[in-house]
This record gives C-alpha cells, sequence and structure tokens, in this order.
C-alpha cells in the first residue's frame, strides 16, 4: 500500500536505521455485538531520530497503534520491534518509550519537579543524577521557575511542557506523543510546535506524533504516515504527501484538491476538459485507461478572455476574495469544477477576476498527478 | 429594590442591594436546618453536659444536685471505706481495649474492603449498582440479627466448627465465642459497607490514565499501587476509616452479643451506667470523654494524612 519514491536501496529494510518497525499489526477490539478492526495490518518503519507523524481523521487508529508501541493494548497479531528486538510481548513499564498523553495524564499529588522525577526514580536512578537531570529538563522546557508547584496550578501550556519533560527525563528511545497540542489555543500551539521542534532536534530522540490537523503535520514531520480507517495509506515527507499523494484519501485530507478524469497512455495524461498533454508518473498498479487526476488549486492560472493553445476554456462561477489571496471557482467544458488559488500580486492579479465571465486555465507542467483510484 | 425601576441606581448601590436581599435570604433559607441541629443535635448534647454535673438517683435517673462526682468517676473511685479518691485504671484500660479492637477491625474492614470496593469500582457502568446494592444489603437487617448470625457460625456447635469437624480437620469445636476475636469477626462485618463505600467512590473518580502514564514512566504494579494510586483513593481510605472507626469505638450490641458480659468494650461501660449501674452522671462524663477524645484524635489523623507528599527534588 505504500507509496515509495525513494530510489533503491530501501532505508527501512536496515535494521540499524529502524527505531520502531511495526509488522503487519492487527487490533481488533471486541464489541458487545460487533468488532471494531482498529488497525488492520500495519506496517510501517520508523527511522532513527525522526519526526514522525501520525495522521488521519478521528477514529483511523492514531492512538491505538501509538498504545500498542507503548505496551498499553496487546496487538492482537502482527510483531513490534524495536531497534531490532521484538517488544511484542514487553509490558510498558520495561519498554524504553515514554509518552506524552493527550490530557498529559500529570500526577496531581506531586510538584512539578517530582512529576519529572518520577520516571528516573522508577530506573532507581541515584539521587544526584536524578536532580542533575530534572534541572536540565526543568531548563530545557523553560520551567526551573515553577518547579516546586502543583500541576494542578500551573496553566495549560506550562502543563502541556512539564508533560513533555516528564516524558524525555529518562531518556526514552523513542517519545509518542498524542496529540500533544489538540487542548492549546491557537498563538500558544504554534509556540509550542516550534519548541517540540527544536527539543527533537537537541535531544535526539526518535518522536512519532499523532496529529489530526494536516498542517501540524505538514510543518513539523520528516515523515508523514497517512491513515485511515485502520490503515496506512501512505508514508512519506511532507512534500511527497501533499505533491504526489497515492490516493483520493490523501489528496482530499492534506490540502484543497481538483479532481479531474483524464486519460493515461505511455505516460502521459490527457484531461477530459482538453488542454494539452501532461507528462506524469502514475502509481504502481494504474494502467493505461481512464484515470482521476489531481491538481492542487495553486497550480492553476486563471486569465480572462477566450481559450488558446495549450489552455482549458472556462467559466468564472464565483471569486473570493481572502486577502493574500483570491480563490476562482471555474467551470470547465465538461461541467467538472476547478479552484483556482491565484495569490494577489501584481503579476498574478488574481482580485481582477470578474464573476461570470469566460476565462482561459493554464495547469503548470508537471502539477498533475494520477491518483491510484 | 424598593427604588423605582427608572430611578437611576448610584454606582454600587444595585450591588449592595442585591447582597443585603442575599444574605437575609440565606439566613432564612438555612433556618431549618439551624432548627433542626439545634433540636436533634445540640439540645440532647446540652441535656447529657446537665446531667454529668447532677447526683445520681437510687433507681437511675438524676437528682437535681450539682456534683463533680460523675467526671471525677471516670478516672478514680472512692474508697469504700475512707471515702479518699483514688486512681482507678479499670476505665481506662476498657477504652484501651476498645480502641486497639477498633483499630483492629478499621484495619481489617479495609483489607477486605479495599479489594471489593476496587472490584465493584471496575466493573462495567450498569453492573456497579447491583453489586452496590449487594454490598449494602446487611443494612437491610437489623443489627441484632445480623449480629446473632455471626454468633451461629461460630459458636461451639455453630456452623463453622461443625464444618471443620465433618472435615475432620479439628477433632473438637474451637472457642471463638467470647473472645476478642469474636468482636474483631463481627464488627468487621457489620462495618465493613462503610468502608466499601467511600473507598468506592475515591476508586470510581480514580483517572485510570494516571495508571498507565505511572507505568509509563517504568513503575511496576505494585509500585503504581503505592505512589500513585493510594494517594489518589486516600481520601476514600480516611472517610471509610473514620466512618467505620468511630461507632466501633462506641459500639455496644456485638461486644455485648459475641463478647459476652467479660469483654467489655467502651460502649458497654457507658450502657451499664445507664443501665444496670444507675450512674447517669457518670455515663453521661464517659461519653463526653469518648466524644472528646474522637474529636481531638480526628483532628490529629486528617492533619497527618492529608498532608502532600513533600517536594524533595
Ligand atoms: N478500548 C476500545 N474498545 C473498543 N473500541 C475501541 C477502543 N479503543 C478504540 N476503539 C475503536 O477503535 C477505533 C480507533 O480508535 P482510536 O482511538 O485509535 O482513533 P484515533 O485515530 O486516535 O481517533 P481520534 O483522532 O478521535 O483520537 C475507533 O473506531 C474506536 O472506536
Ligand atoms: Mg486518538
Amino acid at each position: 500500500m505504500q507509496h515509495q519514491s525513494q530510489p533503491m536501496p530501501d532505508p527501512d529494510s536496515d535494521d540499524t536505521n529502524v527505531a520502531v518497525r511495526v509488522d503487519r499489526i492487527s487490533k481488533i477490539f471486541q464489541g458487545n455485538e460487533d468488532e471494531v478492526r482498529a488497525l488492520d495490518e500495519v506496517s510501517v518503519s520508523i527511522r532513527r531520530n525522526e519526526f514522525f507523524t501520525l495522521l488521519g481523521p478521528s477514529g483511523c487508529g492514531k492512538t491505538t497503534l501509538l498504545r500498542v508501541i507503548a505496551g498499553f493494548e496487546p496487538p492482537t497479531m502482527g510483531a513490534l520491534y524495536l531497534g531490532g528486538r521484538d517488544i511484542s510481548r514487553l509490558p510498558p513499564n520495561q519498554r524504553p518509550v515514554n509518552t506524552v498523553f493527550q490530557n498529559y495524564a500529570l500526577f496531581p499529588h506531586m510538584s512539578v519537579a517530582n512529576n519529572i522525577a518520577f520516571g528516573l526514580e522508577m530506573l532507581g536512578k541515584s539521587k544526584g543524577e536524578i536532580q542533575t537531570t530534572v534541572y536540565d529538563m526543568l531548563k530545557l522546557v523553560q520551567m526551573e521557575h515553577l518547579k516546586a508547584r502543583r500541576t494542578s496550578e500551573i496553566s495549560g501550556g506550562q502543563q502541556q511542557r512539564v508533560a513533555l519533560a516528564r516524558a524525555l527525563a529518562p531518556q526514552p528511545e523513542v517519545l509518542l506523543l498524542d496529540e500533544p497540542l489538540s487542548a492549546l489555543d491557537l498563538k500558544l500551539r504554534r509556540d509550542m510546535q516550534i519548541e517540540l521542534k527544536r527539543l527533537q532536534h537537541e535531544t535526539g530522540i526518535t518522536f512519532i506524533f499523532v496529529t489530526h490537523d494536516q498542517e501540524e503535520a505538514l510543518t513539523m514531520s520528516d515523515r508523514i504516515a497517512v491513515m485511515s480507517a485502520g490503515k496506512i495509506l501512505q508514508v512519506g515527507t511532507p512534500r511527497e504527501i501533499y505533491e504526489r499523494p497515492a490516493e483520493r484519501f490523501v489528496a482530499n485530507f492534506i490540502g484543497e484538491s481538483n479532481f479531474l478524469d483524464a486519460a493515461l497512455s505511455g505516460g502521459a495524461v490527457r484531461l477530459k476538459a482538453g488542454g494539452p498533454a501532461f507528462a506524469a508518473t502514475p502509481p504502481k498498479g494504474v494502467a493505461d485507461g481512464e484515470v482521476s487526476i489531481l491538481v492542487r488549486p495553486e497550480h492553476g492560472r486563471v486569465r480572462m478572455g477566450a481559450a488558446t493553445e495549450g489552455e482549458l476554456p472556462a467559466t468564472i462561477s464565483n471569486v473570493v476574495y481572502s486577502g493574500e489571496a483570491t480563490t476562482v471557482h471555474l467551470r470547465l467544458a465538461t461541467g467538472e469544477t476547478f479552484k483556482a488559488k491565484m495569490s494577489n500580486t501584481p503579476a498574478e492579479d488574481g482580485g481582477s477576476m470578474v464573476q461570470g465571465a469566460e476565462a482561459a486555465l493554464s495547469i503548470a507542467p508537471g502539477a498533475v498527478t494520477v491518483l491510484k483510484d | 429594590m424598593a427604588q423605582a425601576p427608572d430611578t437611576p441606581l448610584a454606582p454600587g448601590a444595585l450591588e449592595h442591594e442585591l447582597e443585603q436581599a442575599d444574605s437575609r435570604s440565606r439566613w432564612l433559607l438555612s433556618l431549618p436546618a439551624i432548627v433542626i441541629i439545634t433540636l436533634f443535635a445540640t439540645a440532647p448534647l446540652l441535656v447529657m453536659v446537665l446531667y454529668s454535673f447532677l447526683t445520681p438517683g437510687d433507681y437511675g435517673n438524676v437528682i437535681w444536685k450539682f456534683s463533680t462526682e460523675g467526671w471525677t468517676n471516670v478516672l478514680m473511685q472512692r474508697d469504700i471505706f475512707d471515702d479518699t479518691l483514688i486512681w482507678a485504671d479499670a476505665h481506662l484500660s476498657i477504652f484501651w481495649r476498645s480502641v486497639k479492637l477498633s483499630l483492629i477491625t478499621t484495619l481489617l474492614t479495609l483489607i477486605f474492603g479495599l479489594p471489593t470496593a476496587w472490584f465493584v469500582a471496575t466493573r462495567p457502568k450498569g453492573q456497579r449498582e447491583l453489586w452496590l446494592f449487594l454490598v449494602t444489603v446487611p443494612f437491610w437487617t437489623n443489627l441484632l440479627v445480623r449480629t446473632i448470625a455471626i454468633q451461629e457460625l461460630i459458636r461451639a456447635e455453630g456452623v463453622i466448627n461443625n464444618v471443620l469437624i465433618f472435615l475432620h480437620i479439628i477433632d473438637e469445636p474451637i472457642q471463638m465465642m467470647f473472645t476478642d476475636f469474636a468482636i474483631g469477626f463481627g464488627m468487621t462485618y457489620v462495618y465493613l459497607p462503610l468502608m466499601v463505600l467511600p473507598v468506592y467512590a475515591a476508586v470510581e473518580k480514580l483517572d485510570f490514565r494516571l495508571v498507565e502514564a505511572a507505568h509509563d514512566l517504568y513503575a511496576s504494579r505494585w509500585t503504581a499501587f503505592r505512589r500513585i494510586i493510594l494517594p489518589m483513593i486516600k481520601p476514600g481510605i480516611i472517610a471509610g476509616s473514620i466512618l467505620v472507626f468511630i461507632p466501633c469505638l462506641g459500639a455496644y450490641v456485638t461486644p455485648r452479643v459475641l463478647g459476652g458480659g467479660k469483654n467489655l468494650m467502651f460502649g458497654n461501660l457507658i450502657e451499664l451506667q445507664f443501665g444496670a449501674g444507675r450512674n447517669w452522671p457518670l455515663g453521661a462524663a464517659l461519653s463526653f470523654t469518648l466524644m472528646a477524645i474522637v474529636m481531638v484524635a480526628l483532628v490529629y489523623y486528617v492533619r497527618l494524612t492529608s498532608r502532600e507528599e513533600k517536594t524533595d527534588v
């Protein structure tokens, strides 16, 4: 199912590079009558020192996958490897993996410092070592001044940082983060995103990060796995995911999309709505014939007037101004709709479009992605 | 409130008005509660204070003559020959026995009650009510009847001895009646629900994600219990201990039936003064002594146990 755009050899086949390998793991929850297949034969390799993001809609199994890796849920089938070692049967307290919980799960009866010290104490570290590490962690998350506070007496953003420090203090091989930013307001969220990236960089720990915010995933991740209904649909860098989504679902989930009918023959795509032939590399398993293609709105250029050679004839059905950009809604000759996003710079001048007028659409070469379905 | 609606109010005047009305209605609303507390709690206590300073009558009752004899008799006795006051530790030793037995009972109810409460609290939501109901079933039966049922279990020809003899585990019945064991056993049974209920309430509120977090941070099951669960359910345990310990200290039905006449507890001692002993002032004074000790102990206990985990990093 994975869309591999890396050149051979595949770096994931080499275990020294891989922090966590999920091998055909399924998790089935037994309900009263029905059963829920929360994970369906998921396989993925997460590399060392990687900021890896699990992205997907609510209920797609992100938390379940994280809980399987942490050891809270035994997988129904499949195996889990940490640094090449099979840890499928290891209880959570024996896995060198720590979690930042969505609701932080800080111990309310302990101070900030004692929360951070907890994991170190459990590992039997010496008092001196615990003190130095806790101090370092407090400094890392800039919370020195609040170390004696109870965790119920600090703000949400501060709690989030304590949760991070607590999970980082024992220096796990892998840090799991389940939507750690979702409870924060937008401004704080932006700050924490940057801070998280900095922490990951400074500690060199592998981060597995869960979010259902596509923008967050794109800006923070080294690689993203897009999940849907218990399956991983595609794994790739933010650019690969955004620019070369393998399926309609992935394209739809990340960013704005135009889907158009086209015909594929010998590496060339011709849109039903007209225009020139585009060169395109179809994903594996897509044969010549009728295909769906994706064009991102910012790759469409609209010009008022009749279409000439290399352009698609269209009618402007709506113009939506949004400050820096204008989205022009077009109706193509086939009746298909197309959203083109034009920047409001003097060069593109998206703001000058007139609703109802005849227009010509041109699509940038290389902007056409053939989808699998 | 009295002002016409269109009269402009001075800043703060409306708030002041509302505040006054608020405090007035607050008094009015709490009046029934005040009356009830006065009538049913304070008044009997005052009567008892009064009685403790009167002279005992010959057939029970009191004679309206001031005396501090009731209070001095708590720890001292008048010598029958020369009427001097001498130190007497009979009451004190009964008190210690009661405290000891009550503490043991409290501990036993905790040992049995905590797993029970845990079991009930971790059932699926729909089933918990049923289990809770089962826990409280004994409350629906009269205390005396329940105590006699225990007697039926542990007496020489009782169920337990008969079964053990039948199975050839013992040859002769074990003497369980009229021992401290019998009292402890009976009181543990009687007061167990009072421990289970508050502990259940605490366990039910427990955030199990915190337990997961502890496991995630390398805590074993036992450590997670000791460091996370126990501190979080401590309020329930404290409440349960208080609810069990205090009635145990004053219990008299169970010790009387299962302990016989010899193994007096403090409750029996007080009861005795109002019954066969015919010394109401002493009974009243003993009651107050017990109450005072319990109150002081309570304050100390709550202070001690509600102290937070100290920061040492
Ligand atoms: N303990 C459980 N028992 C039964 N079903 C469960 C359990 N935990 C999760 N599920 C089901 O498994 C599926 C995946 O759940 P999961 O919590 O992994 O989703 P998610 O991707 O984290 O969603 P969200 O973004 O809302 O957190 C859902 O359909 C959920 O209802
Ligand atoms: Mg989730």
